[in-house]
């Protein structure tokens, strides 16, 4: 029976231990300990924030890297196209120029050697008029020695004459 | 191979030293002239029960017990003396006199004489003494000693812990770390949830006392010849009223308005359910002052008996079974200590929890 007895004076150091317990701990241990531990976790989850930001951050960084590199990479690309296009384009135009200035060139060639013909022609003709007057002046010259011939030389021409 | 015989002949004297040891004892037991059997209720309940001084080992006047004052409020003031000056006795044949009064310890109840009487005289069948009265004894017995033990320590071992933040803001190494480890288990396993996000803050201080205390105790009990304080019916039924104050002071309207007039139901079953509810919210701390209690009393009424039985079947044999046995209970005890403590501490912030709640209605 004197098991589930309460015992008063016991019952009584209880209570004291107890408040003086509640109190002084409080005071002086859970309300630090609480305080530390509860700023520790504060600054663990605010390091561990940060941290996922920075991650973030990165992320960007490279994301936007990418994207600046293929731009470069596109630029690049372009500027080669336009280049090779330009030569392209350059190459066509010196071959039509050239084309163009040959044909040019040819046609005065051809014009001068037409005149140059023509002006051959012409003083071979006056040339060859000279030289059948200067033979036909030779001819006549021996011909009209002899009046024989002379005579037979006017008739023929009058014979000419009268065919026409 | 002489190692080996060496092994064997201190195994044989050991045998022969304890075979002997126990024979002397059984001698003493038979050739004893007062009644001398081996009362083992006697022993598991002197060994669960508070008494005046620290007992150790040995019997009678050749013990060793650490005195403890005794202080008694007494019609005629405080009388104080130290429990040494009982001589052992617990059969209130030794008188002590103190404050002009006389005082006999009678199965560690001390009572003061009356007037003009020498020796107690007890009657057995009404469980009263004749011709002394009861004292209010507000002593530092066994039981109140291991408390302040339990003080002691747990100053030395908090307010260290709480010292070490004021070096550093880093996580202690080693052995405080275990502490803050179970200080985070109290707040994040019992506190938070049972209570909750809110309020849980403000019933720290409490839980956590009463979580270290009931466990160091448990544990400093479990210790050869501790006390048994959480096994104390005293001491529980005042850790159960601290949570019942906190219930009471901390509870919401909704709370008492659920108490006494249950909303939602038919008026004629409300005060049926009044009754009901009143009589939980004091059942609920008993149910803690008895679990506790009878937890930790068990726990040493078994191991108590387990050894006992070495001498009620008076063989030294028998301890080859009977001390594996107490030892694996003793281990079970450990596990025992902490979860006792954590069940008081979790079902305290449960009704507290409860108490503290603001319903929702529905």
């Amino acid at each position: 029976m004197d098991l589930i007895t309460p015992d008063y004076g016991l019952f009584v150091w209880q209570v004291v231990v107890m408040i003086v317990l509640i109190f002084l701990l409080t005071k002086f241990a859970w309300k630090p300990v609480m305080k530390a531990v509860g700023e520790r976790e504060a600054s663990i989850n605010d390091a561990l924030d940060s941290a996922e930001k920075a991650k973030e951050e990165m992320a960007n960084l490279k994301a936007d890297n990418e994207k600046l590199l293929q731009q470069a990479r596109a630029e690049r690309d372009e500027m080669l196209k336009e280049a090779q296009d330009m030569k392209k384009s350059i190459i066509s135009e010196a071959t039509e120029d050239a084309n163009e200035k040959a044909e040019r060139i040819l046609e005065k060639a051809q014009i001068t050697i037409q005149s140059e013909k023509k002006q051959a022609l012409f003083e071979i003709k006056s040339q060859v008029a000279e030289l059948s007057v200067q033979i036909a002046e030779t001819v006549v010259k021996k011909q009209l020695d002899d009046k024989k011939e002379q005579m037979a030389l006017v008739n023929k021409m009058l014979d000419d004459v009268k065919l026409n | 191979m002489a190692t080996h015989k060496s092994s064997k002949i201190t195994v044989a004297l050991m045998l022969m030293l304890i075979l002997n040891s126990f024979a002397s004892f059984a001698q003493l037991d038979t050739e004893g002239v007062v009644d001398e059997s081996f009362n083992p209720t006697e022993m598991i309940m002197h060994h669960i029960g508070d008494s005046h001084g620290w007992h150790f080992f040995g019997e009678g006047e050749d013990s060793f017990t650490l005195p403890l004052p005794v202080i008694l409020w007494t019609d005629e003031g405080i009388a104080t003396f130290m429990s040494s000056e009982f001589h052992h006795d617990v059969e209130g044949e030794y008188v002590v006199d103190a404050n002009g009064q006389k005082f006999v310890n009678y199965h560690e109840k001390i009572y003061v004489l009356n007037e003009g009487e020498e020796l107690l005289k007890y009657d057995e069948e009404a469980h009263a003494a004749l011709n002394a009265n009861a004292t209010f004894d507000i002593s530092i017995t066994k039981n109140v000693a291991s408390m302040l033990l339990t003080v002691v320590l747990m100053f030395i071992l908090f307010i260290g812990l709480a010292n070490h933040y004021k070096k550093s803001k880093s996580a202690p190494k080693g052995f405080k770390n275990i502490l803050e480890t179970l200080v985070i288990f109290v707040r994040d396993e019992i506190a938070r949830p049972q209570i909750g996000e809110k309020k849980f803050m403000k019933f720290m201080p409490f839980l956590l006392t009463v979580f270290f205390f009931i466990w160091i105790t448990n544990l400093l009990g479990l210790l050869p010849g501790a006390a048994n304080v959480t096994g104390n019916i005293s001491v529980t039924v005042a850790l159960g009223l601290f949570t019942l104050a906190i219930i009471i002071v901390n509870g919401s309207k909704d709370y008492w308005q659920h108490v006494f007039w249950m909303p939602g139901i038919p008026t004629a079953v409300k005060p049926i359910l009044a009754i009901v509810e009143i009589l939980g919210v004091f059942i609920k701390p008993i149910a803690l002052m008895i679990r506790l209690f009878a937890n930790i009393t068990a726990g040493h009424i078994i191991i108590l008996s387990l050894i006992g039985l070495i001498f009620i079947l008076e063989n030294a044999g028998v301890a080859f079974i009977s001390v594996p046995f107490a030892v694996f209970i003793t281990v079970l005890e450990l596990l025992v200590a902490f979860l006792q403590a954590f069940i008081f501490t979790l079902l305290s912030a449960l009704f507290i929890g409860m108490a503290v709640q603001e319903h929702e209605h529905h």
